[in-house]
């Protein structure tokens, strides 16, 4: 076990630099300069020169990267070309929606979609199943920003049940923070539903066909019974894997669903970053996803251990 | 047995169950009639598709929902299950009537320990404290002679062997004193010596209960071992039924005889001794380690053949006998080069394949095919069978039409229609598709056909017409075969030689007749006294 926990954290190792290197050089290799955008429409070309020298831009390529790779392991990430802060300070201030909101989608979807994958597997071929996949189709086909602005057409400006956008943190007012994490986590669910909801059924489905499943019917067990504790918990591990993959969509849905409902969080951070060539921030937050989706995953294959006691690192 | 005082504890009378439409017959089971009393072992006995698990299905009212039950009555110490509501046949199961099943491996769920597995059972059918539960489930696994019960009682599937799995589950079946207990081929995914030993613990069980068992096994060394009564099954019909002794001895029937009479002997025919050919295989001390590579820890290593010491010569059968994990198929690959040995040589004719590069080992591939086991699973269910044939040839160079018509000759020789070349595997049966891969293989004219278990999925009247093939192009073309079984009466009949292997050694090398005549290594002593049916010479009888 200890031996697989290491391995794979000496492996998140060259991901993280296959990354960086990557996202240095598309930053560098688009065209867009930070310094004309930071010194304005009407700068002089002497202006902007003066800008370039000072972030450290008129450098060639690789002692620009190698001077940030130097700092990033000594843990400056730098400063922010735009924000005035430095990216440390930036995230530090930003990742609280964003955290909230995979938080509450997960849990959200997760407990939405589990138990309606096991229901329309049980009943294969009827009207809930056929309900399931249809809906499957649907979230995975339909944009976020489309699904976020009907959402808020109908409970937040129909309805007026919902805030409209808009973030409090959840130290000042939980409540208020509480009924404007809804609308964000029910559009981001969406896909991940979608995405779960089917693996669950086709996972449920082919476990339903084991040899175990009969000898449990064969026990006199109820419906339910067989179910949740002999077809739900073997069915468990390609489910996992998804919802591991499934951080992914989290993380691009965030860009989209943070602007719409105006959370202010890493996502919108990026997108801000990106329309301003703030170079520093875009390649901190792209590092700091990857990091934290390698080891959202390897927090997955350990948790596999709990569900499966065949699988032993 | 003076048991037909008492009533029957199930009386299935007059079963009919019906197939979904479009199948190859209307009925899956039809007018059966039967009893089981109590302290009497029945056996259900039938080749594949003739029905006997679909009624132990029924009993259970576990069956599939594409069949139904059309008419009759299936009466449980007088109850008629077919009439009864899914909530009574949940209260029935495991209390009255228990089952156990085929595969070992998989009928116990992997993510609970065996001691939740036995413990739901009590669970949903008593009010028993969970101290009580406890105590009676140590007690059943005693019961069932599993070693340290508190131990298994924490274990989970995978941390057993089949045999003590099979126990679990016959623990878990009993547990309750079920008054009828359904066995479905419980042994045949067994090892012979495992298996010998779970025969004897059913009939001990049965016996110290009365407890009735429907025993269903294909395999007639089975019945002559446990069975009082038999019913012999063909096509959803009862052909014949009465007690053992008269069935297996004097059977009126066709079928009966024709089945009784394609059990293959244990005693080995007589094939003289032929030590004159050139030697086609010759291995030396050939040895295959697999080993695991870990970071921190120390690798685990697994000897699957030590110093192995073969040789064939040509239109010569060797014979490798053993159990599973005993090596046998591990050297089968390894003399194919299907997989790379660790150790030692292997010579085919004169050239030593063993540690041969792989360019320069693919002219002498051709030179040893393989039939494996499962003729289901080993063609590629999208190409036709000709296609199939004439892909070996073809790919050393051999001109579509010349192959074409090599492969037509072949059919011809496994006797099949050459015609049918353009069908589709699964438009054949499983004995037609073993006879496909026969010719597959001989297409490549090898000097050696190796046979790695090639009968054993195949019915016994199937495995007959096989073997006989087998032996016949052995004959005729003069090939040496390497013929890997577990099954000892295939070996008695088709071998002259025999190896008898455990934990990847060969612990007895020897001609057939002397290796079964007069067993030397107390391993091969034990095998054979395992072999079921072994004091029943079945009888051949003109059908």
């Amino acid at each position: 076990m200890l031996d697989f926990i290491a391995r794979r954290l000496i492996a998140i190792i060259p991901v993280l630099g296959v990354v960086a290197v990557f996202v240095f050089l598309m930053l560098r290799l688009t065209p867009g300069d930070p310094a004309a955008v930071i010194a304005g429409d009407n700068a002089t070309s002497d202006q902007i020169a003066d800008i370039r020298n000072k972030l450290g831009l008129d450098e060639p390529i690789w002692t620009q990267f190698a001077i940030w790779i130097g700092n990033v392991l000594q843990g400056n990430f730098g400063e922010s070309f735009f924000f005035k802060k430095t990216v440390a300070e930036l995230i530090a201030q930003r990742v609280e929606p964003t955290l909230a909101l995979a938080i509450c989608t997960l849990v959200f979807a997760v407990s939405i979609s589990v138990p309606i994958g096991v229901m329309a597997a049980y009943r294969q071929g009827s009207l809930i199943d056929k309900a399931v996949m249809g809906f499957s189709v649907l979230g995975f086909s339909v944009p976020g920003f489309v699904i976020g602005y009907c959402l808020i057409y109908v409970f937040a400006i129909e309805l007026g049940w919902l805030p409209v956008q808009g973030y409090v943190r959840i130290g000042v007012n939980f409540w208020q923070f509480a009924e404007r994490m809804v609308l964000p986590s029910l559009t981001l669910s969406v896909g991940f539903v979608a995405l779960i909801s089917r693996i669950t059924r086709a996972s449920v489905l082919e476990v339903l066909n084991e040899d175990y499943i009969r000898t449990a019917r064969a026990k006199g067990l109820s419906n339910r019974v067989v179910l949740m504790r002999h077809a739900l918990r073997n069915a468990a591990v390609p489910i996992l894997t998804v919802i591991g993959l499934g951080i992914a969509i989290l993380i691009g849905g965030a860009v989209v669903t943070e602007s719409v409902f105006g959370l202010p969080g890493l996502g919108r951070l990026t997108v801000e970053a990106v329309l301003s060539r703030d170079f520093p921030t875009i390649q901190t937050v792209i590092l700091l996803f990857s990091v934290v989706y390698v080891v959202i995953n390897l927090l997955i294959d350990i948790s596999y251990t709990l569900f499966d006691p065949r699988i032993r690192y | 047995m003076s048991t037909e005082t008492k009533r029957p504890v199930l009386e299935v009378r007059n079963l009919s169950v019906a197939l979904p439409k479009g199948g190859d017959r209307v009925h899956a089971v039809e007018k059966v009639s039967f009893t089981v009393n109590p302290g009497e072992i029945v056996c259900l006995v039938g080749e594949s598709g003739s029905g006997k698990s679909v009624i132990a299905f029924t009993v259970m009212g576990l069956l599939a929902k594409a069949l139904k039950p059309t008419s009759g009555e299936i009466l449980l110490e007088g109850e008629n299950i077919l009439a009864a509501s899914e909530d009574r046949l949940r209260e029935l199961r495991c209390t009255r009537m228990s089952m156990i099943f085929q595969e070992p491996m998989t009928a116990l769920n992997p993510v609970m320990t065996c001691g939740e597995q036995i413990d739901e059972v009590l669970n949903t059918h008593t009010n028993l404290d969970p101290e009580t539960r406890k105590a009676k489930i140590i007690a059943i696994l005693a019961r069932v002679k599993l070693p340290e019960p508190e131990r298994i009682y924490g274990s989970f599937p995978h941390q057993l062997s089949g045999g003590q799995r099979q126990r679990i589950m016959i623990a878990m079946a009993l547990v309750l004193d079920p008054v009828l207990l359904i066995a479905d081929e419980p042994t045949t995914a067994l090892d012979v010596t495992t298996q010998a030993e779970i025969l004897k613990l059913v009939a001990e069980l049965q016996a110290g209960q009365g407890t009735g068992v429907l025993f269903i096994t294909h395999d007639l060394g089975v019945v002559a071992e446990i069975a009082h009564r038999v019913a012999v099954l063909r096509w959803g019909e009862l052909v014949e039924m009465g007690p053992t002794e008269q069935i297996l001895s004097r059977p009126v029937q066709g079928y009966t005889k024709m089945l009784i009479s394609s059990v293959p002997s244990i005693t080995p025919v007589h094939r003289g001794v032929r030590r004159d050919g050139v030697t086609i295989l010759r291995t030396e001390k050939l040895g295959k380690t697999y080993s695991g590579n870990a970071f921190f820890q120390k690798a685990r290593v697994v000897k699957a053949a030590v110093d192995v010491d073969l040789d064939i010569r040509r239109g010569e059968t060797l014979g490798i006998v053993g159990e599973s994990g005993s090596g046998k198929s591990t050297v089968a690959r390894c003399i194919a080069r299907l997989i790379d040995p660790t150790e030692g040589k292997v010579y085919i004719g004169d050239t030593e394949i063993a540690t041969m590069s792989a360019r320069k080992l693919r002219p002498h591939r051709r030179r040893v095919q393989i039939v494996f086991q499962d003729p289901y699973r080993s063609m590629n269910p999208r190409i036709t069978v000709g296609e199939f044939i004439i892909e070996g040839p073809m790919n050393f160079g051999i001109k579509r039409d010349e192959a074409m018509a090599r492969a037509r000759k072949l059919m011809e020789t496994v006797r099949l229609d050459p015609n049918s070349l353009d069908r589709y595997p699964h438009q054949f049966s499983g004995g037609q598709r073993q006879r496909i891969c026969i010719a597959r293989a001989l297409a490549m004219e090898p000097e050696l056909l190796i046979a790695d278990e090639a009968v054993s999925a195949l019915d016994v009247s199937v495995q007959k017409q096989v073997l006989e093939l087998l032996d016949e192009i052995r004959v005729r073309l003069n090939l040496a075969v390497l013929f890997i079984t577990h099954d000892l009466r295939v070996a008695a009949q088709i071998c002259d030689y025999v190896a008898v292997m455990s934990k990847g050694r060969v612990v007895e090398y020897g001609s057939a007749e002397q290796v079964f005549g007069s067993p030397k290594d107390d391993y091969t002593k034990a095998l054979f006294a395992a072999a079921p049916g072994r004091h029943w010479e079945f009888g051949k009888f003109a059908a």
